[in-house]
C-alpha cells in the first residue's frame, strides 16, 4: 500500500484553481452549469453558442456540432458554420415505453432532420437541431419523463445495462438499479430546469451539488451493468462496471470492475485504452454506495491538469490498482468481499425471437450504425412508429445501436411480426456474421472530432469485405468489426476482432486481436493506411484464419497465436 | 453724375451703394470710359463661365426689385431625380442657358425652398417618375406642395417641362405630367410643348434643351449657334469623370459568389469589380451602372420564331451593326413595353393586341404585359417577312441596371462590390430571368469584363463620423449597410451604429453574417437585430423588430441618430415608415399628424434618407 505521504497531489482538486487545467475554472465560475447559456440561447446573431458555453452545456446532453461537409463552402459564402446541436437522452439501460418512443420520432421528425440515432451507450441521439428549436426539443421530452441531463460532460454518463431478453425477471431487477443508480450520480444542479424549462430560478439550497461540487468529475465516468454470460455492454469498457452475479434466477449482487476505458489519442504514447479490472463482490444493497465510493475516489484522485491523462484508468494505474482499491474499501468502510465465479462468452446481440423466462417474447433487429431513418429502399422510421403505435410493451436500444421490442405477450407476436413483415423490417438481420457484428460511430458531417469517414463508410467497407468472407467460407463466422472516425473509441473499437480508427481521410489505423467477448484488447497491425491496403490485408489473415484455425478459434484469438499481433495483458502497454 | 433712384438687375444693396458713390465722383468722359470696360469685362467673364456668380448673386438677393425688361429676366431650373438623370440634363441646361446670358440657378426639388416660387419668373422643370406614376422620392415635398393649395397663383411664370420615363410602367412620365399640367393650372404660360423621354431620353432631351435655351435667349442675340462648344456643353455629363453612363468602364470581374447558403429559396450574390486604372470614385450609398448584355438563348429565340438572321445588318445609333449583336447589347429582348404592344399590333394586325390599346384599357395591358415577354408575342401572334429594322423599331433601348455599391473605397480601393439578388421566375411554364440578375450570375464569372460606371446617390450619404446611424435594410437592402460600416471602420468613427436586417431564413440567408459578427465583435457595428420571416420561430419582419425596441429607437431618434431604409419600396419603405411613426407617436406622446410632422422633418433634415426600389 501507498504511503499517503509520499502520493501525488499535484494534480489532482486539493490544488488550486489555477494549478490546474482551464476546464477545472471555467467548471467552477460556471454558477454550477449555468454560464451564459441563457444569453447564447437568445443571442439571434449567431445558431452557436459561446465557447464556454459549448463546454457547460455538454453536461445538460447537448454538443455543440456543424455540418462538416459544407463548412468551407460556408466560410466562402461569408456565412458561419452551419452550427447545431446533438441531444443526447439520458436513458439507463436502454429501456422506453412505446409512447417514448412515439415521442422520440415526433420529436425527430420536427427537430432533428427525421432521424434518430442509436448509440453504443444505449440511447438516442438527435443530430442536426438548431439552437432555436432546443428548447421545444427539451420540452417535449420531458412531456415523456425523459431528459438529457449528463448525457456528455465531467459527470457521470447514460448507465448502461445488458438488454439480456433471457433472463427476463433477472433484466427487470438490474434495470431497476441501473435506473436507480443514474437518478443518483447526475448533477443536481438547478441549471437543467432554469434554462431548458424556463423555470424561475428558485432558493438555491446549499450546497446545490452535494457531491461533485463546483468542479464535477475530472472527466467522464461510465457507469454499466452486465448479465452473463452475455457481454453485450462490454462490462470492461466502464470505468465502473458491475458484472451481475445471479444464482438459481435470483440476483445476488455484482462483481465490481474498475478501470475500464476506451479513448485514447494518437502520437500521445501516455494515453491508451484499458480494460476494467475485476477488484470484488458486494451485496445488491451496497450498490449505490459503491458508486459513490469509487465515483469520490476518482473525483478527488482523478488528474485535473491533462484532461487526455484524467479518466478513471490513468488514475488507477498511476496510484497502483492495490491503493485505489483499498482508498475505495476505506470509504466504504469495509472490504470487498471476494469475486464470484461468472463467465462471458459474446458481446454481441442475441438477434432475431427470443422467449424470456418470463414467457414473453423479444425481437432483436439489426439496425445498421443505429441509424433510424427512412430511405427509399426502407421505411425504417416509419415502421418502428407503426410498432409503437400497437406495441404494449418496452423498446430496448442495445450496446451495439441495435434494436429490441421487447416484452410481446404471446397472443400480441403476430401483429408484431405482421408489421416486420410489411415494413420490411424483418430482413434486417441478414447478412454475413461479420455485418452482424459490425458497429461505427457517427463521425463526420457532424462530430467535431472526426478526422475520417465511420457511419457513412463502414457499411461499404462491408460489401467489400463479404466476397473476401466468401472465397474463404466465413460469411457464417461471428467476427465483430468496429470503426470509429477518431481513436477516441466511441463504438469500443480496441476491444473488437477488427478495429479501423480514422487519422485522416481514407486513413486507418487496423487493428486486430480483440477477445470476441470482450476481455481482451486488441492491437494495431497496421497505420495510416487506404482501404486498398486494408482490404489487402483482411485477405490475408482472414484467408489464413480459415485454413488454419482450431475448432471454436475465434478470429482475435487466431490473430495473436498466428504472430499478427502481439497479445496485449494490459492497457498500458497497448501501444508498446 | 447724378446719383439714380434705382438699382440696377443684379446687384446687392452694398454694391449699388459703392456704384452709386462712384457715379456722383466721375465726369462724364470718365463715365463713357468705365461703360465701355464694363462691357468689356462682362463679355471676358461670360466666356470664362465667370458669370456663374452673378447667377449666385442674383439668386443670394432674391428680394431686390427686378428690371422689367426680358432680357433681364431671371432663370430658374428645377430637377427631380431618382438616380440622376434629371440632375445631369439640368446641369447641361444651366450651361447652355449660361451660354446665351441667361442668369441661372439650379437646384434640386429636394432643397427647393417652396416659398419663392411666386416670385420666379422663368422656370425650366426637369423630373422623373418613381414607380407608378409617383415623383422621385426626394421630390415628395414639393410635389405636394405644388399640387397643394397652398400653391401661389402664377399669372407671371413662363415654364417648360422635361419629363424622364421608363415605357415599361403604365404611367409614364407620369411626374412630369403632372408638374405641367399643375403649373399652366396655377395661371403660368407654356415656353414650350412638354417633352416626355424615355429611358434612351440621351436623343430627346438634347433637343429640347436647344430649343429652350433658343426661346429665352434675349431678343438681341443672335440665333442658337451650334458651335462645338454648345455641343459639347449639351452632351456633356453632369460627372467629371472618364468614364460615365455613355462611356462606361470595362470593369474586370475579380469574384463572384453566391451568398445564400445551400437550401435557401433566393439567389443572392456577391460581386467585385476592380476599377483600377478608371479614375472612377465613389462614396458610400452610391450606385454601379451595370451594362448587360441580353441572354443568348432568349436572343436565338427571338431570331429564331422571326427567322430572322444573326448577322442581317442594322444601324444602332447611326452605327452600322449586325442584328444579333443589337438584340444581344442595343435592345430589351424580354419585358414587354406599350410601345412593343403598340408596335406589334400594327404589324400583325392582331385584334387581341390592337384590343389593348387605349387608356382605358391600361389595366388589362399591363396585366398582359406581365404575363408576356417579347419572344412570346412573337411567337403568339406571327409575323411573317419582318425585317430587322422594323423589329427594332419597337424595341426599347437596353438600359444598365444600378445596384447599390456593397464596398467602400477606404476598405477596398479600385474595387465597387454588388450584392445581387438574381431573379428568375417562370413564366407560361419557361423559366425566365432578370436581365442584368442573370447576366451577372451567369455570364460574369471571374476576369469576365463588364462595363460599369458610377451612378451618384447625394440623398443616401453618411452623416458626420460622430452621429449614429440606425441602418434598416431587407434582402440586398442590407447592400449600402457594409459600405457604410467598411468607411465607418475604415475612418474611425466614433458614432454608434446599430442594423436592423431583414431576411427569410437564418440559416441561408443571413447575407455577409460572418462580416456583421466581427463587426460586432470589433465595436464598429454597436448592435444589430435580425428578422427572418420564414424560419420556425414566429415570422418577423424589419418593422416588427423597431416595434419590438422601440424605447430604443426612439431614444436613439432624439440622440441625433440618422435613419436609413433600403429595400423593397413597395413593402419594406411602407411599412418602416408606419412604424417609425408609431414608434413616434406611442414613445413620445404625439398624436399621429404630429409624429408624421416628426418623420418629415427628419426626413427635410436628411436624417431620413431611403434608397428604395
Amino acid at each position: 500500500m501507498t504511503n499517503t505521504t509520499t502520493l501525488d497531489r499535484s494534480r489532482d482538486l486539493s490544488q488550486p484553481l489555477d494549478k490546474l487545467g482551464p476546464d477545472e475554472t471555467l467548471k467552477a465560475n460556471s454558477r454550477q452549469l449555468r454560464g451564459t447559456i441563457n444569453d447564447s440561447l437568445f443571442d439571434p446573431i449567431t445558431g452557436a453558442v459561446t465557447a464556454s458555453d459549448t463546454k457547460l452545456m455538454k453536461f445538460h446532453g447537448i454538443y455543440q456540432q456543424d455540418d462538416r461537409d459544407i463548412r468551407d463552402e460556408r466560410r466562402r459564402q461569408k456565412l458561419e458554420a452551419a452550427f447545431s446541436f446533438m441531444a443526447r437522452v439520458r436513458l439507463p439501460g436502454g429501456v422506453l415505453s412505446a409512447s417514448q418512443w412515439l415521442k422520440l420520432d415526433a420529436l425527430a421528425r420536427d427537430y432533428a432532420g427525421e432521424t434518430l440515432r442509436l448509440t453504443t451507450r444505449q440511447t438516442f441521439q438527435f443530430h442536426r437541431v438548431l439552437k432555436t428549436d432546443l428548447r421545444a426539443l427539451m420540452q417535449g421530452l420531458r412531456d415523456v419523463l425523459l431528459d438529457t441531463r449528463a448525457a456528455c460532460g465531467d459527470d457521470t454518463r447514460g448507465v448502461m445495462a445488458s438488454i439480456n431478453p433471457h433472463l427476463s425477471k433477472v433484466h427487470a431487477e438490474v434495470y431497476a438499479l441501473a435506473k436507480q443508480a443514474s437518478d443518483h450520480a447526475i448533477p443536481k444542479t438547478g441549471a437543467y430546469d432554469e434554462i431548458w424549462y424556463q423555470q424561475e430560478a428558485g432558493e438555491i439550497k446549499e450546497p446545490e451539488e452535494p457531491f461533485y461540487g463546483r468542479t464535477y468529475m475530472p472527466r467522464k465516468f461510465k457507469i454499466g451493468f452486465v448479465i452473463p454470460p452475455s457481454n453485450d455492454i462490454d462490462v470492461y469498457a466502464q470505468d465502473l462496471g458491475f458484472i451481475a452475479i445471479v444464482a438459481r434466477g435470483k440476483l445476488k449482487g455484482f462483481n465490481v470492475a474498475i478501470g475500464g476505458g476506451m479513448g485514447r489519442t494518437d502520437q500521445a504514447p501516455e494515453t491508451y485504452p484499458r480494460l476494467a479490472d475485476v477488484i470484488g463482490f458486494i451485496p445488491v444493497a451496497q450498490l449505490i454506495a459503491t458508486i459513490d465510493a469509487v465515483m469520490s475516489v476518482q473525483r478527488d484522485y482523478g488528474d485535473r491538469v491533462n484532461r487526455l491523462h484524467a479518466r478513471f484508468k490513468y488514475t488507477i494505474d498511476d496510484k497502483g490498482l492495490d491503493w485505489i482499491k483499498a482508498e475505495i474499501e476505506r470509504r466504504l468502510g469495509q472490504p470487498f468481499a471476494a469475486a464470484r465465479p461468472f463467465e462471458l462468452t459474446s458481446n454481441g446481440d442475441p438477434l432475431g425471437w427470443v422467449e424470456g423466462d418470463d414467457g414473453r417474447h423479444h425481437y432483436t433487429m439489426f439496425i445498421e450504425n443505429g441509424r433510424v431513418i427512412n430511405t427509399e429502399q426502407l421505411r425504417l422510421m416509419d415502421g418502428l412508429r407503426a410498432i409503437a403505435q400497437v406495441h404494449k410493451g418496452t423498446f430496448r436500444v442495445t450496446p451495439n445501436q441495435s434494436l429490441t421490442i421487447a416484452e410481446i405477450a404471446p397472443q400480441d407476436r403476430l401483429a408484431i411480426a405482421k408489421l416486420l413483415d410489411d415494413y420490411g423490417l424483418a430482413g434486417l438481420n441478414v447478412g454475413s456474421a461479420l455485418r452482424l457484428n459490425s458497429m461505427a460511430c457517427v463521425a463526420l458531417p457532424t462530430c467535431g472530432l472526426a478526422m475520417a469517414e465511420s457511419e457513412r463508410y463502414l457499411p461499404a467497407l462491408l460489401s467489400k469485405i463479404e466476397p473476401i468472407l466468401d472465397t474463404h467460407g466465413l460469411r457464417e463466422e461471428p467476427i465483430t468489426i468496429r470503426m470509429t472516425g477518431c481513436p477516441n473509441g466511441c463504438a469500443r473499437p480496441y476491444i473488437a476482432e477488427i478495429a479501423l480508427t480514422g487519422r485522416a481521410p481514407g486513413k486507418y489505423n487496423l487493428y486486430f486481436g480483440g477477445g470476441f467477448h470482450g476481455q481482451r484488447l486488441n492491437k494495431m497491425y497496421l497505420e495510416n493506411v487506404g482501404e486498398p491496403a486494408i482490404l489487402d490485408a483482411l485477405e490475408k489473415v482472414l484467408g489464413h484464419y480459415a485454413r488454419a484455425r482450431r475448432p471454436g478459434e475465434h478470429f482475435g484469438d487466431f490473430a495473436i497465436r498466428a504472430g499478427y499481433v502481439a497479445a496485449v495483458a494490459e492497457g498500458r502497454h497497448f501501444n508498446d | 453724375m447724378t446719383r439714380l433712384e434705382f438699382a440696377g438687375p443684379g446687384l446687392s444693396s452694398d454694391q449699388w451703394e459703392r456704384i452709386n458713390d462712384l457715379a456722383v465722383s466721375l465726369q462724364p468722359a470718365q463715365a463713357l470710359w468705365l461703360s465701355g470696360y464694363f462691357a468689356g469685362v462682362g463679355s471676358a467673364a461670360r466666356g470664362s463661365g465667370g458669370f456663374d456668380q452673378v447667377a449666385v448673386l442674383d439668386r443670394a438677393a432674391p428680394e431686390q426689385p427686378l428690371a422689367p425688361a426680358a432680357e433681364t429676366r431671371s432663370l430658374t431650373i428645377l430637377y427631380g431625380t431618382e438616380t440622376g438623370n434629371s440632375r445631369g440634363l439640368a446641369n447641361t441646361l444651366a450651361a447652355a442657358a449660361k451660354q446665351q446670358g441667361i442668369v441661372t440657378a439650379v437646384s434640386d426639388m429636394a432643397d427647393y425652398k417652396t416659398r419663392k416660387l411666386k416670385d420666379e419668373q422663368d422656370l425650366l422643370v426637369i423630373t422623373s417618375t418613381h414607380g407608378e406614376g409617383d415623383p422621385p422620392q426626394s421630390a415628395v415635398a414639393f410635389f405636394e406642395f405644388l399640387e397643394g393649395r397652398k400653391a401661389p397663383k402664377l399669372p407671371d411664370l413662363r415654364f417648360a417641362v422635361l419629363a424622364l420615363g421608363d415605357s415599361t410602367y403604365e404611367k409614364y412620365c407620369e411626374g412630369g405630367k403632372r408638374i405641367d399640367r399643375r403649373l399652366e393650372e396655377l395661371g403660368a404660360t407654356r415656353l414650350e410643348p412638354r417633352v416626355d423621354c424615355d429611358v434612351d431620353f440621351e436623343e430627346a432631351a438634347p433637343a429640347w434643351i436647344q430649343s429652350v435655351v433658343a426661346r429665352l435667349a434675349p431678343k438681341q442675340s443672335e440665333p442658337v449657334r451650334t458651335t462645338p462648344a454648345s455641343r459639347a456643353a449639351v452632351s456633356a455629363s453632369a460627372t467629371t469623370a472618364a468614364f460615365d453612363k455613355q462611356n462606361p468602364f470595362p470593369a474586370t470581374v475579380i469574384d463572384n459568389i453566391v451568398l445564400s447558403g445551400r437550401g435557401s429559396s433566393k439567389e443572392t450574390r456577391h460581386v467585385e469589380f476592380s476599377l483600377e486604372g478608371s479614375g472612377l470614385r465613389y462614396e458610400p450609398g452610391d450606385a454601379l451602372g451595370v451594362v448587360p448584355r441580353n441572354d443568348p438563348a432568349v436572343v436565338d429565340a427571338v431570331l429564331d420564331s422571326l427567322k430572322l438572321a444573326a448577322d442581317a445588318p442594322v444601324v444602332v445609333k447611326q452605327k452600322p451593326s449586325t442584328l444579333g449583336e443589337a438584340l444581344s447589347s442595343a435592345f430589351e429582348v424580354s419585358a414587354v413595353t406599350p410601345r412593343f404592344i403598340d408596335h406589334w399590333a400594327e404589324l400583325s394586325g392582331a385584334a387581341a393586341l390592337a384590343a389593348l390599346r387605349g387608356p382605358e384599357r391600361a389595366e388589362a395591358r399591363a396585366a398582359f404585359m406581365r404575363a408576356h415577354h417579347v419572344v412570346d408575342i412573337i411567337r403568339r401572334f406571327p409575323v411573317t417577312g419582318l425585317d430587322a429594322a422594323a423589329l427594332l423599331r419597337g424595341l426599347r433601348p437596353l438600359q444598365p441596371r444600378l445596384y447599390s455599391i456593397s464596398s467602400s473605397l477606404a476598405a477596398v480601393p479600385d474595387e465597387a462590390h454588388l450584392t445581387v439578388g438574381t431573379v428568375r421566375y417562370d413564366l407560361d411554364g419557361q423559366p425566365r430571368a432578370g436581365v442584368a440578375s442573370s447576366f451577372l450570375a451567369e455570364r460574369a464569372a471571374p476576369d469576365a469584363v463588364v462595363p460599369v460606371y458610377i451612378q451618384s446617390n447625394p440623398h443616401f450619404r453618411l452623416p458626420p463620423d460622430d452621429a449614429a446611424i440606425l441602418m434598416i435594410g431587407a434582402g440586398t437592402g442590407v447592400a449600402p449597410y457594409r459600405a457604410f460600416m467598411q468607411e465607418r471602420e475604415a475612418r474611425g468613427a466614433t458614432g454608434r451604429s446599430w442594423l436592423v436586417f431583414g431576411e427569410r431564413n437564418f440559416r441561408s440567408d443571413f447575407l455577409y453574417q460572418t462580416e456583421w459578427q466581427g463587426l460586432l465583435k470589433d465595436k464598429v457595428l454597436t448592435r444589430m437585430d435580425v428578422a427572418f420571416s420564414r424560419d420556425r420561430t414566429p415570422k418577423a419582419y424589419v418593422q416588427d423588430r423597431l416595434r419590438q425596441n422601440a424605447r430604443d429607437v426612439y431614444a436613439w431618434l432624439e440622440e441625433g441618430a440618422h435613419i436609413y431604409v433600403c429595400g423593397d419600396a413597395a413593402r419594406l419603405a411602407p411599412d418602416v415608415d408606419a412604424a417609425l411613426r408609431d414608434i413616434i407617436a406611442a414613445e413620445s406622446g404625439r398624436d399621429a399628424v404630429a409624429a408624421a410632422e416628426y418623420l418629415a422633418a427628419l426626413q427635410r433634415d436628411h436624417r431620413y434618407q431611403r434608397d428604395v426600389y
